[in-house]
C-alpha cells in the first residue's frame, strides 16, 4: 500500500526526484509546511539567502554557471513580490528557474487575506508559464511540468504557486513522473533542411561575412559547434555582452564584443558585411544601435531557437528555427565539401579597423583605472575565474578586458540590467563550481543594493572575491550626464558611502583597501590566496572615467566615439528618447 | 490589414489572461475577442480580431503560439473562411420612423426578438462589415444601446 503523505512531502520528494541540490528561499507562513518537510531530508540544501531578491539572483547564478535550473523558495506576498526583481532578470536572459511560492489557504483566495498577492497574475509577464495548484493530486505532475518547461526550448522561470491548505491536505504518494509530453508545448521541431541549406549557400557565397554570436551559443550549450563552425569558414566572429566565452575571445578570429560599448573592429566589420550569420542572439537594440543604419549592406541568417525572437527587430533572409548547436551541425555538414569564398582583403579591412586599438586607454600616474583593475584580476586568475558583475560601467569594463575563453564563466544581467545582481549571483556560482575562484566585479552604487547577502555568504562559506570598483558615482548614469546633459549631474554622486572594509569585517569576511596602483596586484593576489574566504576588495578607481567605445543613443555602428573623441558627443532628440 | 486569429486554448483558468495580457504588454491591439468553450470540454476557443501590417501579425501569430496553454493557432484570414458576429441593437420605435426601421431589418434579415411599446430590440447576425453597415444605415438617433459578440469563425470546407 502506498503511504499517505502531506502536500509538502509530496513537494519535497518531488524536488528530490527532479535531483534539485540546492533551494535557494526564505521561509514565512504560507511556507512553514514545506519548510517542516525539509527538515526530515537530506538531498537537498537549503541556502537561507537575507532577502527574497537575492534567493532569485543565487539560484539564477547557479544556474548560468552549471546549466541546470536553479530553485527558489520563497512565502506568499511580500516574499514573491520581493523576488519578482530576480525572476524578471532571469526571464530577459533566458535563464532555467523554478521558483515555488507559498500562498493562502484556497478558501481565502480573493479575499485580501493576510500576506495575500495574486503571484500568478504579478509574474505572468516576466515567466515563462506560470501554475496555481488547486489539488493535491497534481502535485508532482505540476512540478514535473515546471521544470519540463523551465529547461527545455527557450529555456526560463517557471513559477509554481501552491496554497498553504493543499501542502496540509493528505493524499497518498505520488509516482514523480520521468517524462511528461503536452500537447501545447513542443520545443523541439524539427530543423527545415530546405533551410539549412539556402543559409550554407549564403554563408559560402559571402564576401563579406561576420558571425554573431549570442548568449544562445551559451544556454545551448553549443560551443563546440560553434567554434568548429567559425574555424571551418575562417570567418570573423564578434559576441554580445550575453555571449562572451561561448567562442574565446583570445582566438585570432575573434573581434571581441559588439553593439553600444563593442570594439571598433566588431561594429564595423557588422556595417559592412554582406552576410551577417546571427547565432542564438536576439538583434537586442544595445546591439543593432540605430535601427535604421543596422547592416545596410547585409543578408542576414538568423539561428534561433524562439521563432518570436526572428524577425521581431530586423527583417531576416534566412531564418533557421532551431537549437544552436543542432542547425549548426546542419550547415557544417552541408557545407562539407562545399567551395568557401576567399575573404582575404575582408580580413586585410578588418585588420585595418583592429589596428585602431579601440580599447586601448591611457594610464595616469597616481590614479588607478578601473581597466587595469580588469586586466589585472584577468592576470592574476590566469583568465579561469568565473566573473560575475552588477550594472554599470565596471560591467562594461570586465566585458571589454577579462577575455573569456569559456562559456559560462561570464554571468551578468543583460536583459534587465539589475543593480544588485552580481553578489547573490556570485554565491550561486560558487555553489555550482566550489572548485573554480569566483570574482563579483561591482561598483559602491550596485553593491549597496545587495550588501545583505555577505551575511550569507559567511553562513554558507562560498568564499567570492568581490571586486569594487569605486568611483564614488553612479558611473554610468554620470557618464550619460557628462554626454548628453551638458554635465548637468543629478543625482549620479554617491554621497555617504560605507567603510566597505569595515562592512566586510562586521559581516566575517576579509576587507582591503587598494588606493595605489602598486598595490593592486598584490592585493588580488593575496585575495585569490585566501581560498575559503571571502574578501571585499575596495578598489578607489579614476571618478572621471568613460567607458569607450561607445554608440551614442540614435547614431549607427559606424558612428562610434572612441576614446579621446568625447568633446564630439552631440545626440539629437530621437536619440535621446532611447536609453 | 484586418486579421481574424482564431486560437485553441487550454481551458485552464488564468489561460485568458494569458492572451489579453500579451497583447497589452506588447501593444499589439485587439479589435474584437471572444471565447467560449468547444466540443472538447478541455479546450476553449477563442477569435481575436486585430489590425496590422504582415510583421506584426507574424509577431502576433509567434507570441500566441509561445503561449504554454494554447494548442494552435490559425490565422483565418490566410484561408477562406466564414466569418460571424451577432448584435443586438435596441432602438426607439414610433408611427414615424416604423417603415424605415422595418426596411432596415428586412434588407440585413435582421429579427425582432423583444419588443415594448416604444422599443423593439433587433438581432442581426453576419459578417461585420453588415453589421456596421446595418449601424450606418439606421437613423443614429434611434439607437439607445447595442451588444456585439465580436467576431468568431471557421474555415471553410473540410480543412
Ligand atoms: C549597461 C548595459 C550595457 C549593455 N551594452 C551592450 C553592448 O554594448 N553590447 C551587447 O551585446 N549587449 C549589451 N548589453 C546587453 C543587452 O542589453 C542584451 O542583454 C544583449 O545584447 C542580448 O544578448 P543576446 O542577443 O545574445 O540575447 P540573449 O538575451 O542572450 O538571448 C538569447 C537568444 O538565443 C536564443 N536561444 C536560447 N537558447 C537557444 C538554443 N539552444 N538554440 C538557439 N537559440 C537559443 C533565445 O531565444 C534568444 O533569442 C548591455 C546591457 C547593459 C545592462
Ligand atoms: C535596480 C537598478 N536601478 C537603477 C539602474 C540604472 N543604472 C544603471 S547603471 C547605474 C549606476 C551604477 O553605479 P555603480 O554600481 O557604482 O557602477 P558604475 O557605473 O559606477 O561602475 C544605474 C543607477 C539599474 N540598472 N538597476
Ligand atoms: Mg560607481
Amino acid at each position: 500500500m502506498r503511504m499517505e503523505l502531506n502536500g509538502a512531502q509530496i513537494l519535497t520528494n518531488s524536488l528530490i526526484e527532479e535531483g534539485v541540490e540546492y533551494i535557494f528561499g526564505y521561509p514565512g507562513g504560507a511556507v512553514l509546511h514545506i519548510y517542516d518537510a525539509l527538515n526530515d531530508q537530506d538531498s537537498i540544501s537549503h541556502i537561507l539567502v537575507r532577502h527574497e531578491q537575492g534567493a532569485a539572483h543565487a539560484a539564477d547564478g547557479y544556474a548560468r554557471a552549471s546549466g541546470k535550473p536553479g530553485v527558489v523558495l520563497v512565502t506568499s506576498g511580500p516574499g514573491i513580490t520581493n523576488a519578482v526583481t530576480g525572476i524578471a532578470t532571469a526571464y530577459m536572459d533566458s535563464i532555467p528557474m523554478v521558483i515555488i511560492s507559498g500562498q493562502v489557504p484556497s478558501m481565502l483566495i480573493g479575499n485580501d487575506a493576510f500576506q495575500e498577492v495574486d503571484a500568478v497574475g504579478i509574474t505572468r509577464s516576466c515567466v515563462k508559464h506560470n501554475f496555481l495548484i488547486k489539488d493535491i493530486s497534481k502535485i508532482a505532475v505540476t512540478l514535473k511540468k515546471a521544470f519540463h518547461i523551465a529547461t527545455t526550448g527557450r529555456p526560463g522561470p517557471v513559477l509554481i504557486d501552491i496554497p498553504k491548505d493543499i501542502t496540509i491536505a493528505k493524499s497518498e504518494e505520488q509516482v514523480y513522473p520521468s517524462k511528461i509530453d503536452l500537447r501545447s508545448y513542443k520545443p523541439n521541431n524539427p530543423i527545415d533542411q530546405v533551410q539549412i541549406k539556402k543559409a550554407a549557400d549564403l554563408i559560402a557565397r559571402s564576401k563579406k561575412p561576420i558571425i554573431y554570436s549570442g548568449g544562445g551559443s551559451v544556454i545551448g550549450n553549443a560551443s563546440k559547434e560553434l567554434r568548429e563552425f567559425t574555424r571551418i569558414l575562417g570567418y570573423p566572429i564578434t559576441q554580445t555582452l550575453m555571449g562572451l566565452g561561448a567562442y574565446p575571445a583570445n582566438d585570432k578570429l575573434s573581434l571581441g564584443m559588439l553593439g553600444m560599448h563593442g570594439t571598433y573592429e566588431a561594429n564595423m566589420a557588422m556595417h559592412g558585411s554582406d552576410c551577417v550569420i546571427a547565432v542564438g542572439a536576439r538583434f537586442d537594440d544595445r546591439v543593432t544601435a540605430n535601427i535604421d543604419k543596422f547592416c545596410p549592406t547585409a543578408k542576414i541568417v538568423h539561428i534561433d531557437i524562439d521563432p518570436t525572437s526572428i524577425g521581431k527587430n530586423v527583417a531576416v533572409d534566412v531564418p533557421l528555427v532551431g537549437d544552436v548547436a543542432q542547425v549548426l551541425k546542419g550547415i557544417i555538414a552541408t557545407l562539407g565539401d562545399k567551395k568557401v569564398s576567399e575573404i582575404s582583403s575582408w580580413w586585410k579591412q578588418i585588420n585595418e579597423w583592429r589596428s585602431k586599438n579601440s580599447l586601448h586607454y591611457k594610464r595616469e600616474k597616481g590614479i588607478i583605472k578601473p581597466q587595469t583593475v580588469i586586466e589585472t584580476l584577468y592576470e592574476v586568475t590566469g583568465g579561469e575565474a568565473i566573473v560575475t558583475s552588477d550594472v554599470g560601467q565596471h560591467q562594461m569594463w570586465a566585458a571589454q578586458y577579462y577575455l573569456f575563453d569559456e562559456p559560462r564563466r561570464w554571468i551578468n544581467s543583460g536583459g534587465l540590467g539589475t543593480m544588485g545582481f552580481g553578489l547573490p549571483a556570485a554565491m550561486g556560482a560558487k555553489l555550482a563550481v566550489p572548485d573554480r575562484d569566483v570574482a563579483c566585479v561591482t561598483g559602491e552604487g550596485s553593491i549597496q543594493m545587495m550588501t545583505q547577502e555577505l551575511s550569507t555568504m559567511l553562513q554558507y562559506n562560498t568564499a567570492v572575491k568581490i571586486v569594487n570598483l569605486n568611483n564614488r558615482y553612479l558611473g554610468m548614469v554620470r557618464q550619460w550626464q557628462e554626454f548628453f546633459y551638458d554635465k548637468r549631474y543629478s543625482m549620479s554622486y554617491m554621497h555617504a558611502l560605507p567603510d566597505f572594509v569595515k562592512l566586510a569585517e562586521s559581516y566575517g569576511h576579509v576587507g582591503i583597501l587598494v588606493e595605489k596602483e602598486s598595490e593592486l596586484k598584490p592585493a588580488l593576489e593575496e585575495a585569490f590566496k585566501l581560498k575559503d574566504r571571502t574578501v571585499f576588495l575596495d578598489i578607489i578607481t579614476d571618478q572621471k572615467e568613460n567607458v569607450f567605445p561607445m554608440i551614442p543613443s540614435g547614431a549607427g555602428h559606424h558612428e562610434m566615439l572612441l576614446a579621446g573623441e568625447d568633446d564630439m558627443v552631440s545626440t539629437d532628440d530621437e536619440g535621446l528618447n532611447l536609453v | 490589414m484586418r486579421h481574424i486569429i482564431s486560437v485553441m486554448l487550454e481551458n485552464e483558468s488564468g489561460a485568458l489572461s494569458r492572451v489579453a495580457g500579451m497583447f497589452s504588454a506588447r501593444g499589439f491591439n485587439i479589435e474584437s475577442l471572444t471565447v467560449a468553450p468547444t466540443n472538447d470540454e478541455t479546450l476553449s476557443r477563442l477569435t481575436v480580431v486585430s489590425v496590422g501590417d504582415d510583421n506584426i501579425i507574424e509577431q502576433i501569430v509567434k507570441q500566441l503560439n509561445k503561449i504554454i496553454d494554447v494548442v494552435e493557432v490559425t490565422d483565418l484570414t490566410s484561408f477562406e473562411h466564414i466569418e460571424r458576429e451577432l448584435m443586438l441593437i435596441k432602438l426607439n420605435v414610433s408611427k414615424a420612423n416604423l417603415t424605415h426601421i422595418m426596411k432596415q431589418i428586412e434588407t440585413f434579415s435582421g429579427k425582432i426578438v423583444d419588443a415594448s411599446d416604444d422599443t423593439y430590440t433587433v438581432e442581426l447576425a453576419g459578417q461585420s462589415k453588415n453589421l456596421d453597415a446595418f449601424m450606418e444605415k439606421i437613423d443614429q438617433s434611434l439607437i439607445i444601446e447595442i451588444s456585439r459578440t465580436g467576431v468568431t469563425g471557421v474555415i471553410k470546407g473540410n480543412k
